[in-house]
């Protein structure tokens, strides 16, 4: 069995652009890591707020579009499992349209709830659509307001899947 | 905590706390209709919220996709002439406008949306 590191996504994605003749994608280099928050109190007391990017609405919402869409939707987890929907421009769909929890693992986690793993889930979950083209919209429109919506929801922990 | 399938972009990125799983882009979380094993991998996901006490660490997860690592050698390496390696590039036109996995879900949509929070 032939084994190979991790697939370097940077690389790819810049000899993907070379080829189809498009300029080099900047991609953010960040100095040093964000802060790190200790955990408080342990894992099986604690409350997750789940945050994904690939792409997840439920019916009845407006879906993504697929150019640099800075929207999110606000996902209630508690009821939503049958209405859930994917919508993405940049990568393989037909695994999270079998099964969501592909790329947005509501039914592990609550699984994990359950067996005393993990204290409570957030009621409201975030999700965007990745692949903006803009960090810096990211950084200053997108993830200040996605913040500020967390910290009024109170978790101990939050977890964002990217997919 | 970021729970990641692109290990290049998360050490470029640096989140406070990385679990990273070498699984295809699409599954960060685990197969479709695997429970048994999406619970496993998040739980030892989360674990790293505990175990992982200096900002900028990243956990690697104990799970393999496949044994033979060959799935690798495909994903987005440039189509040849004769359009051979096009089916790894699943990037679709960039539409301004919603696209929805259903059509019957553009009629469900209230555009009036409350959970629908549009940024300028």
């Amino acid at each position: 069995m032939v084994k190979q590191p991790p697939i370097d996504y940077i690389e790819r994605t810049q000899k993907q652009y070379e080829a189809l003749g498009y300029p080099s994608y900047q991609w953010v280099y960040n100095d040093t890591a964000i802060a790190l928050a200790p955990l408080k109190k342990p894992l099986s007391e604690a409350k997750l707020s789940l945050i994904a990017s690939g792409g997840l609405y439920t019916r009845g919402q407006v879906a993504f579009h697929y150019k640099d869409d800075l929207s999110y939707r606000e996902i209630n987890v508690l009821g939503c499992a049958e209405d859930l929907r994917a919508t993405h421009f940049a990568y393989d769909l037909a695994p999270v349209r079998k099964d969501p929890n592909v790329v947005f693992p509501v039914e592990p986690l609550k699984r994990l709830v359950a067996s005393g793993f993990l204290g409570a889930l957030a009621e409201r979950a975030y999700t965007f659509m990745g692949g903006i083209y803009s960090a810096r919209k990211v950084k200053d429109i997108l993830a200040p307001a996605l913040a500020a919506r967390l910290l009024s929801d109170q978790p101990d922990v939050v977890l964002l899947v990217p997919a | 905590m970021c729970l990641s399938s692109a290990l290049s972009i998360t050490r470029a990125v640096r989140p406070p706390r990385a679990s990273f799983v070498d699984f295809p882009l699409g599954h960060t979380s685990g197969r479709p209709h695997a429970l048994d094993e999406q619970i496993a991998l998040m739980s030892e996901a989360l674990k790293g919220f505990e175990e992982m006490t200096h900002s900028g660490d990243i956990k690697t997860l104990p799970f393999e996709w496949q044994p033979d690592h060959g799935w690798k050698d495909a994903v987005m390496r440039p189509a040849a002439p004769d359009g051979a390696g096009a089916d790894s590039d699943f990037r679709l036109p960039r539409l301004d406008t919603p696209q929805y996995q259903f059509e019957s879900d553009a009629e469900a949509a209230d555009s009036g949306c409350p959970t629908c929070v549009f940024l300028a």
